[in-house]
């Protein structure tokens, strides 16, 4: 302790210096430290993106700080956050997006959970049954900013950046399509449905559809949408129908456009533009018909076979169909007529209408049709039920000029428009065939019946007294002339006495007969033997030796 | 004074490298040419500084994701906490509390452990002298018993690459996790414990 003061003094000055230089180094580790970490936040604080809340109905395979949002495959954010909404109906989750992810917090951007999905028209997804759902994104275009989104149930069927048009079709039920359902031109699958929606009337339903570019350009102003889903089996006047486009769409619907063949000014249609989505492509494809102008026939006969859709042809062209079919009770003359409604296209009928609307001062309205009609109806015109096809029995309303027809009164101000009706041609082939059945039952079938009857006893009486008496005769008949024939057989048969004879009868003939020869042979050589008898020597030349008559003729030629 | 006396008070000092007992007049070790201190220089300044270092890093240490694990196509990132709470729950309960001393309990207890020798020296009390020794001892032997994650990390990164089916992958922050072992196993070496002895005197620096 004493000592202490003797060493202290010695080391001065240096060692501070040292000290004040070594102190600022040492401490630059803390520094650079606190630096790095520093510039880590900031970095952090400085790369963050927007916070949003996304809604969903189910928090089904998402998970908080796992769980990535995505676009294109990829990772723009992550779920950090999941919890139920105030009231408890759906779940709300908190996604942290990066920063370069500002598009993605648009008024207009969608967001849908990716699950593994099966559907009619394919597989999606596949990859999360592995890797867990993930947020899929679709980027808006809207310049509004916005913090919170209701997700998506399904994935949007079309991509942001997809080249292409929307449009919208008008139609009066869905049928069988979705979201997703295929766009066809030619076949080909262009597009897809977007979404649909119920009309603002409830009248009928929108389907907003998107067709992909190039095909986009097909879609012309004078382009038809028609309804090509599933099967289309119709049976009509016309016979059997079977409609389908491809196996998916009857699966999954679908829907195919097509612009008539002659189509001189049709332009490409712009986008949202709206069109009507036909029944089928044949309905599509007719000409455009017009207002539909609703007529009602009163027919007094049963219309079995006559159903809505049926076809209304005017000189066999159809011009319309049949709406409702009712039946009407007529106080006065106690019966129940069926009342028809149909609507006809009076343009249908082309050129003819558009001379005879100009003949009545060329305007399409309600007044002149009916006038039109008034006119039509004096000439003759008459409602018919007809026959289209007779193993189906279906009907089909024909209007046709009967001048038979007797007279009715119209009333051209009446609405809706009545045309008269006759009674139909299957109706008079029914009564033709009742008139024969009537003449056939007044024929006197008993008396006939009677007559016959008494013929019949007479003819058995008479084959009883044939069977008695003329049978057993014939019968005796016939045995005896056997035996006779057994008598006959005998007398020939060989070595009986009556053939030997026969046989020597018959030596004899012959015998007879060559004598005859050669006397006639001789009285031609010595015809003068006749008068004079024959010659003292001179015998006959056969009986000095067998000679033919032949020679004897050479004999006699010297 | 029943005790021998300082080395100071005979003018005399210790070389670090060597052991040679030197004059206090002597800059250079005159056996190993290694400069000479009577304590290791700037000690306690330094300690702080490698201390305040540590504990900054081991911040983002902790915050940071120290592993991506990738499973079957389902990548995760763990922290360190999130590493041993998922062990917890897993079930393997052993292996979590290991992990759990050996990167948690650890670096903490050498952040305090530092922290209290190195103000005691500046305020030279008296109080436990015996004890604050022992605690140096202890931090100083269970220092590197902290680089087990790293290695674990290291190792298992290393070991399970198996392309799709599973991946993992060190993240940043056991860069800094093995940053805060290093610079805590370097601040409790840079300290001086015989500083711990020097408040028995007064004038003794």
């Amino acid at each position: 302790m004493p000592d202490n003061s003797h060493t202290l003094p010695s080391p001065g000055a240096p060692e501070i210096r040292q000290r004040r230089a070594r102190v600022s180094l040492v401490w630059l580790v803390p520094i650079a430290a606190a630096l790095v970490g520093l510039s880590m936040v900031v970095q952090n604080w400085l790369s963050a993106g927007p916070q949003i809340t996304v809604s969903f109905q189910t928090a089904e395979g998402l998970e908080a700080n796992k769980t990535q949002v995505k676009y294109k495959n990829v990772v723009i954010g992550l779920v950090t956050g999941i919890r139920l909404s105030e009231d408890q109906t759906r779940v709300i989750a908190t996604i942290e997006l990066e920063q370069k992810a500002e598009p993605f917090a648009r008024k207009d951007t969608q967001f849908w959970v990716v699950r593994p999905r099966i559907g009619a028209s394919g597989v999606s997804g596949v990859d999360t049954l592995l890797s867990g759902a993930f947020i899929g994104a679709d980027p808006g275009r809207s310049d509004e900013a916005r913090r919170e989104f209701v997700g998506l149930e399904a994935p949007p069927p079309v991509t942001f950046g997809v080249e292409g048009k929307h449009f919208t079709l008008h139609t009066e039920d869905l049928g069988s399509l979705g979201i997703g359902s295929p766009i066809y031109y030619r076949r080909i699958q262009v597009g897809q449905v977007v979404s649909y929606a119920l009309a603002e009337d409830g009248k009928g339903v929108d389907v907003k559809i998107f067709v992909n570019a190039p095909y986009d350009s097909f879609v012309t102003s004078d382009t038809r949408f028609w309804n090509a889903s599933g099967i289309d089996v119709s049976l009509g006047a016309s016979g059997l129908r079977v409609d389908t486009q491809s196996l998916s769409s009857i699966l999954a619907g679908g829907i195919a456009f097509q612009a008539p063949n002659y189509s001189p000014e049709a332009v490409p249609a712009e986008e949202y533009r709206e069109f009507e989505l036909h029944r089928n492509a044949q309905q599509a494809m007719a000409p455009y018909d017009g207002t539909p102008r609703f007529v009602r026939m009163r027919f007094d006969q049963t219309l079995r076979g006559l159903q809505v859709d049926a076809p209304v042809e005017f000189l066999g062209v159809p011009i319309g169909r049949v709406v409702s079919v009712n039946l009407d009770f007529d106080e006065q003359s106690k019966n129940f007529p069926v009342v028809v409604g149909a609507v006809i296209f009076p343009k249908r009928l082309g050129q003819a209408h558009q001379k005879l609307m100009a003949a009545y001062g060329g305007e399409d309205n309600e007044a002149n049709t009916a006038r039109l009609l008034e006119m039509l109806v004096e000439r003759g015109l008459r409602a018919q039920a007809r026959t289209g096809n007779l193993l189906t029995g279906q009907l089909y309303i024909s209007l046709d000029f009967d001048r038979t027809a007797p007279a009715v009164a119209y009333d051209p101000n009446a609405r809706p428009m009545t045309i008269p009706t006759i009674g139909g041609s299957f109706d008079k082939l029914q009564e033709q065939l009742q008139a024969i059945v009537d003449k056939l039952g007044n024929l006197p079938i008993d008396s006939m019946a009677e007559n016959l009857n008494g013929s019949l006893g007479e003819l058995r009486q008479t084959l009883r007294q044939v069977n008695a008496d003329v049978l057993p005769q014939l019968q005796r008949t016939l045995e005896r002339s056997e035996q006779t024939l057994q008598n006959v057989n005998q007398s020939l048969a060989e070595g009986s006495p009556q053939r030997q004879q026969l046989g020597d009868t018959l030596n004899e003939v012959q015998r007879a007969v060559r004598s005859v020869r050669v006397l006639s042979d001789y009285l031609n050589r010595n015809p003068e033997s006749l008068l004079r008898g024959r010659g003292g020597d001179d015998t006959p030349a056969s009986f000095k030796r067998e000679a033919t008559s032949r020679e004897l003729n050479q004999e006699s030629r010297p | 004074m029943s005790q021998p006396p300082y080395a100071a008070d005979l003018g005399l000092q210790l070389c670090h490298d060597c052991g040679q007992v030197c004059r206090l007049s002597d800059r250079d070790c005159p056996r190993c040419d290694a400069v000479l201190h009577r304590r290791k220089p700037n000690s306690i300044a330094r300690t702080w500084a490698l201390l305040v270092a540590a504990l900054i890093f081991y911040l983002p240490a902790n915050l940071l994701p120290v592993m991506f694990t990738d499973l079957f196509g389902h990548g995760s990132e763990n922290t360190i906490l999130s590493g041993v709470i998922e062990f917890w729950k897993g079930g393997s309960w052993d292996i979590a509390l290991l992990i759990f001393i050996a990167s948690v309990i650890v670096p903490c207890m050498k952040f305090f452990v530092l922290a209290l020798l190195l103000v005691t020296a500046q305020r030279r009390s008296r109080w436990a002298m015996r004890e604050r020794a022992r605690l140096y001892r202890f931090i100083e032997t269970i220092g590197y018993w902290s680089m087990l994650d790293v290695l674990v990390v290291a190792l298992v990164a290393a070991l399970v690459q198996f392309r799709t089916l599973s991946t993992i992958e060190p993240r940043l922050g056991i860069l800094f996790f093995g940053l805060v072992v290093v610079l805590t196993m370097l601040a409790s070496m840079s300290f001086d414990p015989r500083l711990i002895w020097d408040a028995e005197r007064q004038d003794a620096r």
